[in-house]
C-alpha cells in the first residue's frame, strides 16, 4: 500500500469517526450546507424575523469550502457526486491540503508549516450537497466564454502595460507601488478571492458577520475591515458620477430573501486601478452587474447566490451558489496598510537589486508565473 | 354661582394653567438644551430598541476641531502651506479636555513634541523606525480610540443586543463593541481600534477599551497613547439629535493621572444621508512610498 493511499484512508477513517461522533452529539450544524430548505430537519423550521419584521440573517459566518468554482473537466457533466465519490474527493483534498504530510522534503515541510497558520480549515470540506461546482448556471458549471473583440489602441496599450507590470512583480523588480495589485495595496481584496462581493471561498479568512438595524443590513467582512452598509429602506441609488472601489449597494426583501444590487464602481480612474480590475473577472465596471441573494436555509446556514453579468466580458450571465455556515469564531481586526511590511520589502528590495547591478528581464523564466489575480 | 361651581372652575383653571406651563416647558426644552452648559442637558429618555435599550442607531458626527488638537489651539498654517494654502490650514479651536490640558509626564511630553515636529515625515512598516514617524491619519491608518470618534467624518452605529458595530467613513474603519464580553482581551495582541466591551448603565452605553496599539496618535498635534492605555467611553442620548460623548483615558506610560474629554455628537439629518466611501489608501501612496520608486536613469 503506498504512503499516499495510507494517508488518504487514514484521513477518511478520521473524518468518518469524527462525523459519527458529532452526528451522535447532534453538533453537525457547522458542516457546510448541512441544513437546506425543505430537506431533513429543515421541514418544520420557520425563518426567523427581526423585531421590526425583516428576515433575520444575523450571525457570524464562514463560507469556506473546497468545492471548486468551476466543474472539473474530469467529472464530465456530473452535477452531484455520489457518497463514495465525495468521500474519495474529500480524502484527496484533505491529503493535498495537509500541511503536515511530509512528503516534499525539509524545505517544503517548513514552507507548509509556516503557511498552515493562514489556512482556513473550512476549505477542507466540500459543500454538503456534494455539488461538483459552485457555479449552478450555466448548467455545465463553467464560467461562460469571454467575449472576444478587437482591442482598441488604448486597450492594447493598457494590456501591454499591465503585462509588463506583472512581469516586474513576478521577478521582484517592482518599479513602484502601482506594480502591486489592489489587494497588495490594501485598497480592496482581489475580486477573485474572498473578503468582498462576490463572496467566494479563498484559502483563508472566509469570515463575515451580518448585523441588522431597522432599515439596514451590514455585512462585515474581516478582510480589510470592510463593513458593507446596505440600506433596505428603498432609497434611490447614488448618482452615476459617484465612483467607489466597493460599489454602492441597495437592498430589498423578496419574501425571506435579501436581494442586493450594487453599482457605482470605479471606472474612469484607471491610473488608480493599476494592472488589476476593480470588479470580478476584470470586467468592465461600467457594464458590470452583480445581484446577490441571501436566504436563510436553516438555523445555522444561509444560501448566498450571486448572478454576475457583463455583456462586454462574458457571452452570458452566470450564477454561483455558496453556503454560508455559522461559526463560533469571532471577527478580529484586520490591519492592512498599517502593517503592510510587504510593500516596503518589495520596493526596497527591488532598489537594492538594481544597486547591485541586477536588471529586470521581462522574459525571465518566472516572469509570468504566479499571476496574482 | 354656587360655591361648588366656583371651586370646580378654579380647579379647572389651575389645571389648565399647569398644562400650559408643562407644555411650554416641553416645547422649550430643545432651546433650553442649547442654552445650558455642555454636559448639563435636561433629563432625556431615549427611544428604545426592541430589547428595551436606549436606541443609538444612526449616523453621527463630531463637529469639533479636536482632530487637529485636543487642547485649545490657535488658527495656524498647515504643512505644505506653499502648495495647499488655506486648504491645509488649521482652524482655531477650544479644548475638549476637562481642565483644558492633558496631564503629560515630562518625558512623554517630549515625545508628543517630537511627534508634531515630524508629523508629515512618514516612516513605513518594516523600515525599522520605532515608534513610526508621521501622523497615522496622514498615512491612512485606522485612527484608534478615542480619536476615531472626533475625526471630521461621519460614522454609523448599528445596534444589536449582542454586538454594536461602529463603522466610520474614514478608511471604512470599523469596530465591534461586544456587549458584556467577559475577558479584557481574547488574544495576546493589540489592535489599532482596541478590544471594545460594552455594557448599559441606565441611559448610557459604556465601552471599555483595552488592547490598543502603541502606534496610535490622538490628534494631528502629536498627542498619543501606548498599549498600556485604558479608555472608558460613555455615550448618552441627550436629545433625539445629539449624543453626549465622554472618554476617560488612563495610561501610566504617558500621563500622570487619568483625564477626560467630552463633546456632543450630532445626528446627520440630511434626507437619505449615508456614509460615503473614503478609501484614502490610494491618496497616500505617493507620499508614503514614492521615495522607493525607481527613478529614471538619464
Amino acid at each position: 500500500m503506498n504512503r499516499r493511499l495510507q494517508i488518504a484512508l487514514g484521513v477518511v477513517a478520521i473524518v468518518v469517526i469524527g462525523v459519527s461522533i458529532l452526528a451522535a452529539q447532534g453538533r453537525l450544524s457547522w458542516l457546510p450546507g448541512t441544513r437546506t430548505a425543505g430537506t431533513g430537519d429543515g421541514e418544520d423550521w420557520t425563518p426567523p424575523r427581526t423585531p421590526w419584521g425583516d428576515p433575520d440573517l444575523q450571525g457570524i459566518y464562514n463560507y469556506g469550502t473546497s468545492t471548486p468554482l468551476q466543474r472539473p473537466t474530469q467529472v464530465g457533466d456530473k452535477q452531484v457526486l455520489s457518497d463514495e465519490e465525495a468521500a474519495a474527493l474529500q480524502a484527496d483534498i484533505a491529503h493535498r491540503l495537509d500541511r503536515d504530510r511530509r512528503d516534499g522534503g525539509a524545505q517544503a515541510d517548513v514552507s507548509r508549516s509556516y503557511n498552515d497558520a493562514w489556512m482556513d480549515p473550512a476549505r477542507m470540506r466540500l459543500t454538503a450537497d456534494k455539488r461538483t461546482s459552485l457555479i449552478i448556471d450555466p448548467p455545465d458549471g463553467r464560467l461562460p466564454p469571454r467575449v472576444e473583440h478587437e482591442l482598441t489602441p488604448v486597450e492594447k496599450e493598457a494590456r501591454a502595460a499591465a503585462d509588463l507590470s506583472t512581469r516586474r512583480f513576478n521577478t521582484g523588480f517592482q518599479e513602484s507601488y502601482l506594480d502591486m495589485d489592489v489587494g497588495n495595496r490594501c485598497i480592496i481584496r482581489r475580486r477573485n478571492e474572498g473578503g468582498g462581493h462576490p463572496y467566494l471561498p479563498a484559502i483563508y479568512n472566509n469570515m463575515a458577520q451580518i448585523l441588522q438595524s431597522p432599515g439596514y443590513v451590514v455585512i462585515y467582512a474581516e478582510m480589510i475591515h470592510f463593513a458593507r452598509v446596505i440600506p433596505v429602506d428603498g432609497r434611490p441609488p447614488l448618482p452615476d458620477t459617484v465612483e467607489t472601489w466597493l460599489g454602492d449597494p441597495r437592498g430589498r426583501w423578496e419574501g425571506d430573501t435579501l436581494v442586493v444590487e450594487t453599482r457605482n464602481f470605479v471606472g474612469s480612474n484607471a491610473h488608480m486601478v493599476g494592472r488589476t480590475g476593480v470588479v470580478y473577472g476584470n470586467a468592465n465596471p461600467r457594464t458590470f452587474s452583480i445581484v446577490e441573494r441571501f436566504t436563510r436555509t436553516g438555523p445555522e446556514s444561509i444560501e448566498y447566490r450571486v448572478t454576475i453579468a457583463d455583456p462586454e466580458t462574458w457571452t452570458r450571465p452566470f450564477t454561483i451558489s455558496v453556503p454560508w455556515n455559522k461559526t463560533t469564531e469571532q471577527i478580529y481586526e484586520y490591519q492592512c496598510q498599517e502593517t503592510n511590511y510587504d510593500m516596503f520589502h518589495w520596493l526596497d528590495g527591488a532598489r537594492a537589486r538594481e544597486k547591485r547591478g541586477e536588471r529586470f528581464d521581462p522574459n525571465a523564466p518566472d516572469a509570468l508565473g504566479g499571476q496574482q489575480d | 354661582m354656587p360655591h361648588r361651581s366656583k371651586v370646580v372652575l378654579v380647579l379647572t383653571g389651575a389645571a389648565a394653567a399647569l398644562v400650559v406651563v408643562w407644555l411650554a416647558t416641553r416645547l422649550q426644552s430643545p432651546a433650553a438644551a442649547q442654552a445650558t452648559a455642555p454636559g448639563e442637558f435636561p433629563a432625556y429618555t431615549a427611544q428604545r430598541t426592541a430589547d428595551g435599550k436606549p436606541d443609538l442607531n444612526g449616523i453621527w458626527q463630531s463637529v469639533t476641531t479636536a482632530n487637529w488638537d485636543l487642547e485649545a489651539h490657535s488658527a495656524a498654517a498647515g504643512p505644505y502651506t506653499e502648495l495647499v494654502g488655506a486648504y491645509g490650514a488649521q482652524p482655531g479651536g477650544q479644548s475638549v479636555v476637562e481642565g483644558g490640558m492633558i496631564p503629560y509626564r515630562p518625558e512623554a511630553l517630549a515625545r508628543k513634541r517630537a511627534n508634531f515636529a515630524q508629523r508629515v515625515t512618514p516612516s513605513v512598516p518594516g523600515d525599522g523606525v520605532e515608534p513610526p514617524l508621521g501622523d497615522p491619519e496622514l498615512k491612512c491608518w485606522m485612527p484608534g480610540v478615542p480619536r476615531t470618534m472626533y475625526m471630521p467624518y461621519p460614522f454609523q452605529i448599528v445596534q444589536t443586543p449582542e454586538t454594536i458595530l461602529i463603522t466610520h467613513e474614514f478608511n471604512g474603519t470599523t469596530r465591534l463593541v461586544r456587549m458584556n464580553w467577559p475577558e479584557e482581551t481574547p488574544v495576546d495582541n493589540t489592535f489599532f481600534m482596541g478590544w471594545s466591551r460594552g455594557r448599559w448603565e441606565g441611559e448610557t452605553l459604556v465601552i471599555d477599551v483595552t488592547g490598543l496599539s502603541d502606534k496610535n496618535w490622538l490628534d494631528r498635534a502629536g498627542n498619543f497613547l501606548t498599549d498600556a492605555a485604558h479608555v472608558v467611553e460613555r455615550l448618552t442620548a441627550v436629545s433625539p439629535y445629539h449624543l453626549w460623548y465622554e472618554a476617560t483615558i488612563e495610561d501610566a506610560n504617558v500621563f500622570s493621572r487619568p483625564w477626560k474629554i467630552s463633546f456632543p455628537l450630532y445626528r446627520r439629518m440630511e434626507r437619505d444621508v449615508q456614509l460615503m466611501e473614503f478609501k484614502c489608501q490610494p491618496f497616500v501612496e505617493e507620499l508614503v512610498y514614492g521615495r522607493f520608486t525607481k527613478k529614471p536613469t538619464s
